[in-house]
């Protein structure tokens, strides 16, 4: 056996799994610690055997509430999603297939923003949020946030998706007659339909993950699943079998979500590398 | 049906202008082709008549109807695309039937000339299937289709058959010329290339760098180019170009044609004959033979280090590095000058 097919029948699948499992492995000590008790969770002698118990679980959804933070992240993603949507479809259309002098500029600006640190605005918004507008610790802010957070990334894969599609079917469309919604409705849209799923989908999971203002700027009425793991955090005692729980009940709707949309996934992250 | 009249029409990017004052009368049921090299502005100047790019100065009318600032799809302007950009998400009848849908004609007149259409391109068959599906030629019916549907007064053709393969493009040419002859509409087609210029046009427009070089039938082209750039532009292939002074003086004299030094006489190809050396206006090398069968192309170099091509009935005897003697009728020698590129007459 030569040096070749050892590294490609032994050493080359033993890094992929290698890799693998340390991706997998804090997820799947997740699950696992969240069928112990909190008693159990800490102690050497119950690592891998113990009894298992859906106490964490039913704990959760009896004394915890978990099913009104679940509701507040689906309605603030769905909404947040669909809002970033409205928004981001006309806006990435203009830019495609009108760019101005400065659509480029305008773009790349766009996407600077990301680049501010969250923490930079959080007294201002806090502070606006609270004392000047009154709209703190509501759907109606949560669902604003979410989509000024991600509208520039939206924008930014729209705009490649648009751009893939030829000018001269645009202009095929304008000869036939079709207004400016109707260009919009039959002939981008049913064109970019794979990539504005794609696109929707990690929206949708950028929403749904979204901890840093979604914690910060609720108490309770629109709090959301990442607000329910902050909670469970106890500062004083490490309650790690209820905090699993919590988590993993917050992640599966996600994880389960990804999962049957793992085609559109991958042409969403992969945008703009294949065409 | 309906005339084109374009008056001073100009078009300019930022501060650069691409299209420099351009009048052109196109009457109606005329087949008129714009061809000149890439770049020289005939696209932009179709898809001005269209609609799809604004007009900075001038008027283009459409029978008498001043169209600066109609939608294209209000113009009575039908395009076929080069890359034919068909709607590729839609079905064959759906792609011919959009624009009609777009415009609310009653569903059974949809049908009906969507039907007609295919028919007349024999099309029907595949009128349920999408454009993945089609050869590029069924493609490109299906763009000449979509056109003729709407009943347009002007069809606008921009280089339709340069994504086709040779023998597809001699067949979809006499297609286009039938359907002029049949619909007698209105047609302005661009192309860079001159044969087809030639076969199709009643009218060709000759651009250079956003202006008109000459407006003619494709025999007043032929015969009388207005100056070099349209003389080696028109006619396959090209028109050779001899300064005066490497012209044998006695032959010219005997010929009857002034040529003064700063001039050069062009040549056809196929006007070139050969003759004895006492009667040559001009010897050549025998470089190169290209025997085509029904005619052969004879590439020479001439005593001043031109190079000419002559066609010729069946190959030359002489052999390669051989001296050849040629000269022409009168009526075949066209002067320009030298440095405008104007015709001498």
């Amino acid at each position: 056996m030569n040096q070749k097919t050892i590294f490609a029948r032994f050493i080359r699948p033993s890094l992929a799994w290698g890799v693998a499992i340390l991706f997998f492995f804090p997820i799947f000590w997740m699950v696992f610690t969240s069928f112990k008790t909190d008693a159990d969770a800490v102690k050497p002698e119950y690592l891998f055997l113990f009894t298992p118990t859906f106490e964490n679980y039913v704990n959760m959804t009896e004394n915890y509430d978990y099913w009104r933070f679940a509701v507040n992240s689906v309605i603030t993603s769905v909404f947040a999603t669909v809002l970033t949507l409205v928004v981001g479809v006309p806006a990435a259309y203009a830019m495609a297939f009108d760019p101005g002098r400065h659509t480029k500029d305008i773009l790349v600006w766009m996407l600077s923003t990301k680049m501010l640190p969250a923490a930079a605005v959080l007294y201002p918004m806090t502070f606006l949020t609270k004392n000047f507008l009154g709209i703190f610790d509501t759907h109606f802010l949560i669902i604003i946030v979410l989509s000024l957070i991600n509208l520039p990334i939206v924008i930014w894969m729209l705009f490649t998706y648009f751009k893939e599609i030829p000018k001269e079917i645009i202009e095929a469309g304008k000869m036939d007659g079709v207004n400016i919604w109707g260009e919009i409705k039959d002939i981008v849209l049913p064109l970019a339909w794979g990539g504005l799923a794609s696109t929707a989908l990690l929206c949708f999971i950028f929403c749904w993950n979204e901890a840093y203002w979604t914690v910060r700027l609720t108490t309770t009425e629109a709090a959301t699943l990442s607000k329910l793991i902050e909670g469970n955090r106890a500062p004083e005692g490490l309650f790690f079998g209820r905090l699993s729980a919590v988590s993993t009940a917050a992640v599966g709707p996600i994880v389960v979500l990804g999962w049957f949309c793992q085609k559109q996934l991958v042409r969403g992250l992969t945008f703009g590398a294949v065409k | 049906m309906a005339s084109v009249t374009l008056q001073g029409v100009r078009k300019s990017y930022a501060d650069v202008g691409v299209i420099h004052d351009v009048n052109l009368e196109i009457d109606d049921g005329e087949f008129v082709v714009f061809v000149g090299p890439s770049g020289c502005g005939k696209s932009t100047l179709l898809r001005m008549i269209a609609g799809l790019e604004d007009i900075t100065g001038g008027e283009i009318s459409i029978g008498d109807t001043v169209v600066n600032e109609v939608a294209p799809s209000k113009r009575g302007v039908a395009m076929v695309f080069q890359t034919y950009a068909l709607y590729p998400h839609m079905t064959v009848y759906n792609n011919m039937a959009f624009g009609l849908k777009q415009a609310r004609l009653p569903e059974p007149d949809i049908d009906r000339r969507v039907r007609a259409a295919a028919e007349a391109l024999h099309i029907t068959e595949y009128l349920d299937r999408t454009p993945k599906a089609l050869s590029g030629g069924q493609r490109q019916r299906v763009a000449i289709g979509r056109a003729i549907v709407r009943e347009p007064e002007v069809f606008l053709f921009d280089e339709p058959l340069s994504n086709l393969d040779a023998a597809l493009r001699v067949n979809t040419r006499l297609e286009i010329a039938r359907l002029h002859q049949r619909l007698g509409a209105t047609m302005i087609y661009v192309t860079h290339d001159q044969v087809e210029a030639m076969t199709l046009a009643d009218k060709i427009v000759v651009l250079r760098d956003g202006r008109i070089e000459q407006v003619g039938s494709p025999i007043e082209l032929y015969e009388n180019p207005q100056n070099a750039f349209v003389a080696q532009f028109i006619g396959s292939p090209k028109m050779n170009f001899l300064p005066a002074e490497t012209l044998a003086k006695d032959t010219l004299k005997a010929l009857g044609v002034t040529a003064r030094p700063g001039t050069m006489v062009g040549i056809r190809p196929e006007h070139f004959r050969t003759t004895a050396a006492a009667k040559a206006l001009v010897s050549a090398t025998l470089e190169l033979v290209e025997n085509l069968g029904e005619y052969a192309l004879v590439h020479l170099l001439t005593e001043a280090g031109k190079e000419i091509i002559v066609k010729m009935d069946s190959p030359p005897k002489q052999a390669a590095g051989e001296v050849i003697h040629l000269t022409a009728d009168k009526a075949s020698l066209h002067r320009f000058d030298q440095d405008t590129g104007a015709r001498i007459s």
